[in-house]
């Protein structure tokens, strides 16, 4: 097995992976901080360093639209996008799902506006989380890549058949450059495998008919195996993981628990916080805070039973949101993981505290303070607020 | 036709419909409240009413127009009012009256 | 976790403040070191105050927050000294490394520095005779390997020189041009 070390950004890893998986077609749009990840793309098609057929379309809307019909036709499809371009796909993610596409999307985590902001959080990828799409999320370069050669086995499955989007953070890791290592070319190609489309609709001696009318007869049956596909990627989620992992050496599951087994307060994050967190966790055990951190991989399908069951044995826990549900019951990540441990409530003392809106810094001073607290206040018997925001100028 | 599945587990994947021509077994020949009635002795077989039934309900044998397929047909009437003035070889007619 | 050195650029948008980031991360990267290189993103064009950052370590980073207490500034233009704060966050013995032909008593009685370890070196004037134009970046990386001892120089220079060879394999004379200013950088770069 080949590999070789290498300095890339988040957006560079993207590409890279993508030129390894050589999609028989890219539909795309730019918008930053994805833009770089089909610019680069771009330039292999133009050196013939790939197969691609490169569709430049005029939106994210068309974008989407033209990696559906080519996927349709049978072709391995892929595209890139973030923020509001993704809000702009949002009718198509919907239509990929129920169509059970096996559509893959290097996704860049960025705010929506208004205002205009560029940066980091987690409110778009949030917004299309019930669209039936897997999502699955990368805490720095190396795990862009990772997750992104993965989601070909994953999305592709015969049980799963659903489309995936792999997420990086935008900015923090997207234009970020960090060591990793890339693998070989036919080690990686050789992991994949090749597309074989379940009906492509360019075969013609077996004419199909695709997006045909379903109304109280056969909708709610559609959309229930809709979300036995999302169920069964569970399973298919962990044995490319650990598939991938015998091959190349980092194996993968749900989610990746750090320090975790006797902690006595853990957060859970996603994305390139769990990074920062962890140097905050051993600061806080150096200090003599048995604190641990949970990095949740998947957030579609939310392995919820895992969770629960992972972090049973943690009194304070510590949910950090990285987008807001606005007088919701907290941030997405919260409310699910609350619903998902409810059976043991009485044993734990969850709170939420939404970060990092619009890629406000999250440092690990922060992170140490925000755990020590919790942790202060669960001795002394004081109360704490459940849902709150961090680092915001109140 | 093939039997369409009674739970969700043995639909098609998708919702895609995996075999062609499947219109056929959807009778909209009850929607009708007029009936096209074909006059062979007038028609001309310029098949003016066939290019244009949205119901492919315009029967053909060797090339000529050989009736109205009732059991598809919605009677929207547009192959009377393509049929050429001069021809008029297909009249409209109540559906009250043939029942 | 390991010490993890900080790096702060200072520069203008479209100076290569990035560039020289990416450079030296790439560089320490040649050694086995581990790195990040990141910029500070905005709406800023060419001519604005723009940042970039180093982290790099012996052992692996997981830090994915700002650098804002580097060890080390680097500033591209020393014209920005009077906009920009430069010497925020460094510690006491902190190294600042300005792009230019003044000395470095002269620099810190300009600005009112106090404490911290000033180096000046004229990479502008450097480039412009070995490289033919305004480009500090490769320059100001020679410079600030001799004031840090970061890297090896010798096998900086031969990883610059395979990297440049590959870029600009139809222009040999602006890989020796770079390959001797980053050299005459870390001769002549000064201290106090």
């Amino acid at each position: 097995m080949g590999k070789t070390r290498v300095a890339r950004t988040g957006n560079e890893a993207m590409a890279e992976a993508i030129r390894q998986i050589n999609p028989d077609v890219v539909a795309a749009y730019p918008i930053t901080p994805a833009t770089e990840v089909m610019q680069i793309f771009a330039t292999y098609v133009a050196d013939g360093l790939v197969d691609t057929e490169l569709v430049p379309t005029e939106s994210e809307h068309s974008a989407m639209s033209a990696a559906i019909g080519s996927q349709v036709a049978g072709a391995r499809t892929m595209t890139a996008t973030s923020s509001q371009g993704l809000a702009l796909m949002y009718e198509m993610l919907y239509i990929a799902a129920g169509l059970r596409l096996p559509l893959i999307m290097a996704e860049v985590n960025r705010a929506l506006s208004a205002p205009i902001n560029i940066h980091c959080d987690h409110s778009d990828t949030m917004g299309g989380r019930d669209a039936g799409w897997i999502q699955i999320f990368s805490e720095n370069s190396q795990e862009a890549y990772d997750n992104l050669i993965q989601a070909v086995r994953i999305a592709e499955h015969k049980d799963v058949l659903l489309p995936i989007m792999v997420t990086t953070d935008g900015f923090i890791i997207s234009h970020a450059m960090e060591a990793m290592e890339i693998y070989d070319d036919k080690d990686v190609r050789g992991f994949i495998g090749t597309y074989k489309p379940l009906l492509p609709a360019l075969d013609h001696r077996n004419p199909i008919t695709v997006g045909a009318i379903d109304f109280v007869d056969y909708y709610f049956e559609h959309r229930r195996a809709v979300a036995q596909a999302m169920i069964n990627a569970k399973d298919v989620i962990l044995e490319v993981g650990r598939e991938f992992g015998r091959k190349f050496g980092q194996e993968y599951g749900f989610y990746e628990a750090y320090k975790l087994d006797d902690a006595e307060v853990a957060m859970v994050c996603l994305g390139s916080t769990a990074g920062t967190g962890k140097d905050a966790i051993d600061n806080l055990r150096k200090r003599g805070i048995k604190a641990g951190l949970l990095k949740i991989r998947v957030f579609r399908p939310f392995p919820a039973e895992e969770l629960a069951a992972r972090l049973r044995c943690v009194p304070q826990i510590c949910v950090l949101d990285r987008s807001d549900a606005l007088a919701a019951t907290g941030g997405p990540l919260f409310a699910e993981l609350l619903a998902a441990m409810y059976e043991d409530r009485s044993e734990h003392k969850i709170i939420n505290r939404i970060y990092g809106l619009g890629g406000r810094d999250i440092k690990v001073g922060e992170i140490e303070e925000l755990l020590s607290a919790q942790v202060s206040a669960a001795a002394g018997g004081k109360s704490i607020d459940r849902i709150a925001y961090l680092g915001v100028r109140e | 036709m093939k039997d369409i599945a009674n739970n969700w587990k043995d639909l098609p994947v998708g919702g895609v419909i995996d075999e062609p021509g499947t219109a056929i077994n959807y009778e909209t020949g009850d929607w009708r409240t007029l009936r096209p009635v074909h006059n062979k002795e007038k028609c001309i077989n310029c098949l003016a009413c066939w290019v244009y039934c949205p119901d492919a309900a315009i029967m053909l044998k060797d090339g000529k127009v050989e009736g109205i397929d009732l059991k598809h047909c919605k009677g929207c009437g547009i192959c009377a009012q393509e049929c050429p003035p001069k021809v008029k070889a297909i009249k409209m007619v109540e559906e009250a009256d043939f029942r | 976790m390991g010490e993890i050195i900080e790096i702060r650029w200072h520069g203008r948008g479209g100076q290569g403040a990035k560039t020289a980031a990416l450079l030296l991360a790439d560089a320490a990267l040649g050694e086995g070191k581990h790195i990040q290189a990141f910029p500070e993103y905005g709406p800023e064009r060419m001519g604005a105050p723009v940042q970039a950052f180093n982290r790099i370590s012996e052992e692996p980073i997981r830090l994915h927050c700002q650098v804002t207490n580097p060890s080390i500034v680097v500033v591209l233009d020393t014209t920005l000294a009077g906009t920009v704060d430069v010497v925020a966050g460094l510690p006491e013995d902190g190294i600042i490394l300005f792009n230019t032909a003044e000395e470095p008593a002269a620099i810190r009685k300009r600005l009112s520095i106090k404490g911290l370890k000033v180096f000046t070196v004229d990479a502008s004037g450097i480039a412009k005779e070995k490289i033919g134009r305004d480009v500090p970046n490769t320059p100001m990386m020679g410079a600030l390997i001799k004031v840090t001892g970061l890297l090896d120089f010798d096998r900086m220079l031969e990883d610059n020189k395979k990297k440049l060879t590959k870029k600009f394999r139809n222009k040999p004379e602006v890989i020796a041009g770079n390959i001797e200013a980053i050299e005459t950088a870390y001769q002549e770069v000064k201290s106090e």
